[in-house]
């Protein structure tokens, strides 16, 4: 009986509570949380396991930035575009490091939006359906093969490729430009950006046509009733109305592409030069990780190499919550794009 | 026809069609990729090749057995560090997700997604290899883990939030607390779609091998020491590929295609798990 009471009187003050602020979630309208002890340890426990995200992510940006201090102290802002890397002066600049980040994921975007974009609009537009499905998933397992193994291919064929059949052509087109000069060797920024552009399509392809498919049918049939053709109704129906969820997917493609490792420490070259001419080797900051980091003997080259990695980190992440941010407001919460496959 | 409308005709006819051939240019690499792993792969894999280890430069033969005994060790023990909170994360996401925090942790989730595998990789050498003095194949399995825990917390929320809300109500209804709803009813009838997203989660960081490259470091010699340096089969193949041996380079691509099988067999595997569900409903 007292236990009766009890209840209701718990039961009317949470559910008042709960609709006072407005976050009446659809169970503690069934059952107060705190009635159950186990109640209580599940939810506790529960909390206690998904607090753990946030909090690596502030553990991460923490522990960069207090290991990278000395770097931060002695070079301050110059750091990000000086080109000196010179482990015996103990001189460190990133501008290198952070030019080829920048410019190998431009590259790579620039030949992989157009493909992606082709990909998202055919399958949600044009395709028969029998088709959909299976061209979806053949392009989906590009984010399946692992860095290392697009790394393999690069080496063992792309680059062969490039210098045999694709750079001469390409050279005398367009050799006069700063972006083709110089002498091919193989590794260099053509192909890190190409390599990076196989990665990221299928990505931006999944995302962007999650967010196709959430425009409403009724876009499309006003474009038609109009007399639009399929690709005017397309082009000035479709895409606009998804315009911010595509513009999310591209920089999700992005955020990918600056901090690929291991295919781009392949085949990029890994030498600290800035030049405009893509066939020359470049350097990124996550390949500049991956080949000193564990050779890095003094207090002041780790620094350094701590620092480059908190403004990889500071960037991809900024890039990917903005992303997140566009995507979400059209596809509403749904997890598009965070599947790996 | 005016001569206005067959000129928007023709656009037409010709976006779609430079639309379907943007589309076959994406799907291109793919099988030359797995053209090529198949063609320059296979002639490099026999018997040996699974159960010896390398044999000093110079001879040919030998295998990776030692990298396939690391990779699953390392993989292994990612998931029984990893698994626990992210799905932990994702049932809470999906039975406590609304108002502020939730949503912070999605967000959270989403955007260490997209995080370099390599910074994590940094993480785990300043907690557990710096610390230490040397390199373990722990270390490698907690940056694995850490690249783990975002992906399984999403699918798994996805999947408990696909359990119909009646299920819910009939237990509490019976009067189980909320705390056994969830585990024995709502949990337990998305089962199979946890399973499914851990299994796409193992395919990815089982190709990782940015956040190994400091941690695990690599090991010529077979070891099974969670304490000690470990192989594992990418940064096999990454040491094989950038060396300057021609035998080497054929076991790089031998190496690679028996990774690619794996990954690929986990992944359709859980592909195919999630189809036969939804076929059942």
């Amino acid at each position: 009986m007292l236990r009766g009471v009890l209840f209701r009187v718990r039961y009317t003050a949470v559910t008042a509570r709960a609709k006072s602020t407005g976050r009446l979630s659809r169970v503690s309208v069934l059952l107060p949380s705190f009635h159950n002890r186990g109640d209580r340890a599940y939810r506790v426990t529960l909390t206690g396991l998904a607090s753990l995200l946030p909090l690596l992510l502030v553990v991460v940006a923490a522990e960069l930035a207090v290991r990278a201090w000395p770097s931060m102290q002695r070079f301050g802002f110059s750091f990000l575009w000086t080109g000196r890397w010179d482990p015996v002066a103990e001189v460190y600049g990133a501008g290198p490091l952070i030019f080829g980040t920048l410019m190998s994921s431009l590259v790579a975007l620039l030949l992989a939006v157009p493909l992606a974009l082709g990909v998202a609009i055919f399958l949600t537009e044009f395709a028969p359906k029998w088709m959909r499905q299976p061209v979806a998933f053949l392009v989906e397992l590009l984010a399946a093969v692992p860095s290392v193994v697009y790394g393999v291919w690069g080496v063992f064929v792309l680059i062969p490729f490039l210098r045999a059949h694709a750079v001469p052509p390409l050279k005398a087109a367009l050799g006069w430009t700063p972006f083709f000069s110089g002498v091919f060797y193989g590794n260099s920024m053509l192909a890190g950006g190409i390599i990076l552009a196989i990665m990221i399509v299928p990505y931006i392809a999944a995302v962007s046509r999650e967010v196709l498919r959430a425009v409403p049918g009724s876009q499309r049939e006003a474009a038609l009733g109009l007399g639009a053709t399929r690709w005017e109704a397309v082009w000035s129906a479709v895409l606009p109305y998804g315009r911010a969820g595509v513009i999310g997917a591209v920089m999700l493609g992005l955020g990918r592409a600056l901090g690929e490792t291991m295919a781009v420490t392949m085949v990029i070259g890994n030498r600290h030069d800035i030049s405009a001419s893509l066939l020359q080797p470049g350097y990124t900051m996550a390949a500049a990780l991956a080949n000193e980091f564990s050779e890095a003997t003094t207090g002041m080259y780790l620094a350094a190499l701590f620092e480059v990695g908190f403004v990889l980190f500071v960037i991809t992440v900024s890039v990917n919550a903005l992303a997140r941010l566009l995507v979400w407001r059209v596809a509403r919460g749904g997890a598009a794009g965070s599947r790996a496959l | 026809m005016s001569p206005r409308a067959v000129r928007r005709r023709l656009v037409s006819g010709v976006m779609t069609g430079l639309v379907a051939v943007l589309c076959a240019t994406a799907v291109l690499p793919l099988l030359l990729i797995f053209a090529d792993l198949i063609h320059k792969g296979a002639t490099a894999i026999d018997w040996n090749f699974f159960v010896r280890t390398p044999v000093p430069i110079g001879q040919t033969g030998g295998g990776v057995a030692h990298a396939i005994v690391g990779s699953a060790i390392i993989v292994g023990t990612a998931c029984l560090i990893g698994l626990p909170i992210g799905i932990g994360t994702g049932i809470f996401l999906a039975e406590y997700g609304t108002g502020r925090f939730p949503w912070i942790v999605r967000f959270v989730a989403d955007v260490l997604n997209g995080t370099p595998s390599i910074v994590i990789g940094i993480l785990a050498w300043t907690w557990l290899v710096r610390p230490v003095g040397h390199f373990s194949a722990l270390a490698g399995s907690v940056a694995l883990a850490l690249l783990m825990v975002p992906m399984v917390a999403r699918t798994t929320e996805e999947m408990v939030r696909l359990v119909p809300h009646s299920l819910r109500e009939a237990a509490l209804a019976l009067g189980y607390p909320r705390w056994r709803t969830s585990l024995q009813v709502v949990v337990r009838t998305a089962v199979a779609g946890i399973v499914t997203g851990a299994l796409v989660a193992v395919a990815r960081i089982a190709g990782e091998t940015a956040p190994l490259l400091f941690t695990a470091l690599g090991n010529l010699h077979l070891s099974t020491s969670l304490g000690q340096p470990m192989q594992a089969l990418p940064l096999q193949i990454y040491l094989y590929a950038t060396g300057p041996f021609e035998e080497w380079h054929r076991l790089a691509w031998a190496s690679a295609l028996v990774l690619m099988a794996l990954v690929l067999l986990l992944a359709t595997a859980a592909r195919w798990a999630t189809r036969r569900r939804y076929a059942a409903r």
